[in-house]
């Protein structure tokens, strides 16, 4: 994509490039209790990364450290090789490369679908009214919803409304995807929808970390998948093995509760 | 020793005894009774309001036809119109500087937010005709100032001051009632906080504020009636300063009753329009 990134300039054109995501060390304390015990985690371009793990385990709280949304006590992130505990970050700028789903939707009750998708688009990225609306229409139209542009969200089911704050998060044209439980406050027979949106993500090569229950997902979509208990990585490795042949009894125990 | 329970009108037979061996009354009849002894106090208390008052003292003194129709138009073109511009203007200026101080209130400075407490808690204090006193007569001679507007301009002014601590706690309240997860998603999009306040937080804050907010407008119809003590031009005079003047023109009074209608007509719609938001909201979640 030779699109605008002027917060941070690779050195000339190395193959790789830096890691998606990547977190050194890092320490989270709410109060007296440390929840994030010095994890080390990345996510490369276009690797579909899920973690699992007990509540509890710290995996949401990583997960919303990646674009801030919690402050880390310790250590480092960085998003595509920028800082993004340096004080000096942009971090609204990284924020718009950075898609993120909620479990609880959290649209905006008060906006319609289409306006849903274009506000931050107009406000954050200065788009204009008509480039906005188009680029949201397409993605309502990718998650299958182009025909509830003018309906609020009250008006949809759960599985609709997440799809919606999918085609939200798309909007942006982010370089990588964070999803934080997305499925966990659906009907089951809703989770279906949202899961498939998400696997075609996958498909098209979108950079994702998806903290889930979902263990079907984490098997087919999941490239890589991180077992978090107690505030570390407890294991990690092919979905396939870690979920057949788990290493660790703590993983152990915890896949014979779930599967 | 039993009672036939047949003796307690309108229960069936054969109800259990009660702890004293009496029969127990049903609930239903129980409840029937009770409430047939509300009404009966009712009754009686309206009686007794109507046998103790002096209708003929009542009728002469409060309900004088001629009087009343001589305070036509005039109590509407000046005095009814006066009290709605006056609750207008305050209502609109309360609000402005209400939404500032429930901004500082709610700021990461420090000093922000100590002035608008401090603000705050100060004129939540002081009843508000003590202000308006102030504004009309103290603040003038202390700043060798004179308010806009004369003594009704310096009224509102107070109005406005004393309102604004009111408004400016309950659009508090109402942005702390938005969801986190509505900043959070709104950040997480790149959006500045000040535009994550304007365009996501605001907006629902306000909905959410609208039957408190209105029922601070209906408080403040009625606080205009406080500007009489700043004392105002003859065509300046809302409604309870025209009915006062009224009063001591005519030795009688019936304009206070005229002007009680007329706060009735213009309060009474906006309280059942705030039941209506209230239920509406309710629904609407």
């Amino acid at each position: 994509m030779a699109m605008h990134n002027p917060a941070h300039q690779a050195p000339a054109a190395s193959t790789a490039g830096p890691p998606a995501i990547e977190v050194r060390n890092l320490h989270k304390s709410f109060g007296e209790v440390e929840v994030l015990k010095g994890i080390d985690f990345h996510v490369d371009q276009g690797e579909v990364v899920c973690v699992i793990g007990p509540s509890g385990s710290g995996k949401s709280t990583l997960l919303r450290c990646v674009n801030r949304l919690e402050e880390p006590t310790s250590g480092t992130v960085l998003v595509e090789g920028v800082d993004i505990t340096d004080p000096e970050t942009d971090l609204d700028l990284v924020r718009t490369r950075i898609g993120m789903v909620f479990q609880q939707f959290n649209l905006f009750p008060h906006l319609s679908v289409l306006r849903n998708l274009t506000l931050a688009q107009q406000r954050a990225k200065k788009r204009g009214k008509a480039e906005a609306v188009e680029i949201a229409r397409k993605n309502l139209a990718k998650v299958g919803l182009a025909h509830k542009e003018d309906a609020f969200p009250a008006q949809l089911s759960g599985g609709q409304q997440q799809r919606v704050a999918i085609a939200r998060a798309l909007s942006m044209n982010p370089d990588m995807m964070l999803f934080d439980e997305p499925t966990s406050a659906l009907d089951p027979e809703l989770v279906g929808d949202v899961l498939e949106v998400m696997r075609q993500l996958a498909d098209e090569g979108m950079t994702m970390m998806v903290v889930t229950h979902e263990m079907g997902f984490a098997r087919e979509v999941g490239d890589r998948l991180v077992f978090m208990d107690g505030g570390v990585v407890v294991e990690q490795g092919d979905p396939r093995e870690v979920l057949g042949n788990p290493q660790h009894e703590r993983t152990q125990a915890f896949l014979s509760k779930v599967l | 020793m039993r009672t036939d329970s047949g003796t307690v009108p309108g229960t069936a037979p054969a109800t259990m005894p009660g702890p004293a061996g009496r029969p127990r009354m049903k609930a239903s009849t129980r409840r029937r009774l009770f409430r047939g002894v509300l009404y009966a106090v009712f009754v009686l208390a309206v009686l007794l309001v109507g046998f103790l008052a002096d209708w003929q003292a009542i009728r002469t003194n409060f309900l004088d036809l001629d009087v009343a129709r001589e305070m036509f138009p005039e109590i509407v073109v000046t005095a009814v119109k006066n009290t709605v511009i006056y609750t207008v203007i305050a209502f609109i200026g309360g609000l402005a500087l209400g939404l500032i101080l429930a901004l500082m209130k709610l700021s990461p400075v420090g000093p922000y937010r100590w002035v608008a407490t401090a603000y705050i808690e100060l004129f939540r204090g002081l009843p508000a005709l003590l202000v308006i006193f102030g504004f009309a007569f103290a603040v003038p001679i202390a700043f060798n100032w004179r308010p806009p507007g004369g003594s009704a301009g310096a009224g509102l002014i107070a109005l406005i001051i004393v309102s604004a601590a009111y408004i400016a706690e309950t659009i508090r309240a109402g942005i702390q009632a938005v969801p986190p997860g509505q900043v959070e998603a709104a950040r997480s999009l790149g959006m500045t906080p000040a535009w994550t306040m304007v365009s996501v937080v605001l907006p629902q804050a306000f909905r959410i504020v609208t039957p408190p907010l209105t029922n601070e407008l209906v408080i403040l119809i009625k606080d205009t009636s406080l500007l009489f003590i700043a004392g105002m031009a003859l065509g300046d005079r809302e409604l309870t300063t025209f009915a006062r003047d009224a009063v001591s023109q005519q030795a009688n009074a019936t304009p206070l009753v005229v002007a009680a209608l007329m706060y009735l007509i213009i309060t009474l719609p906006l309280t059942r329009l705030v039941a209506w938001l209230e239920r509406h909201n309710k629904r609407g979640r």
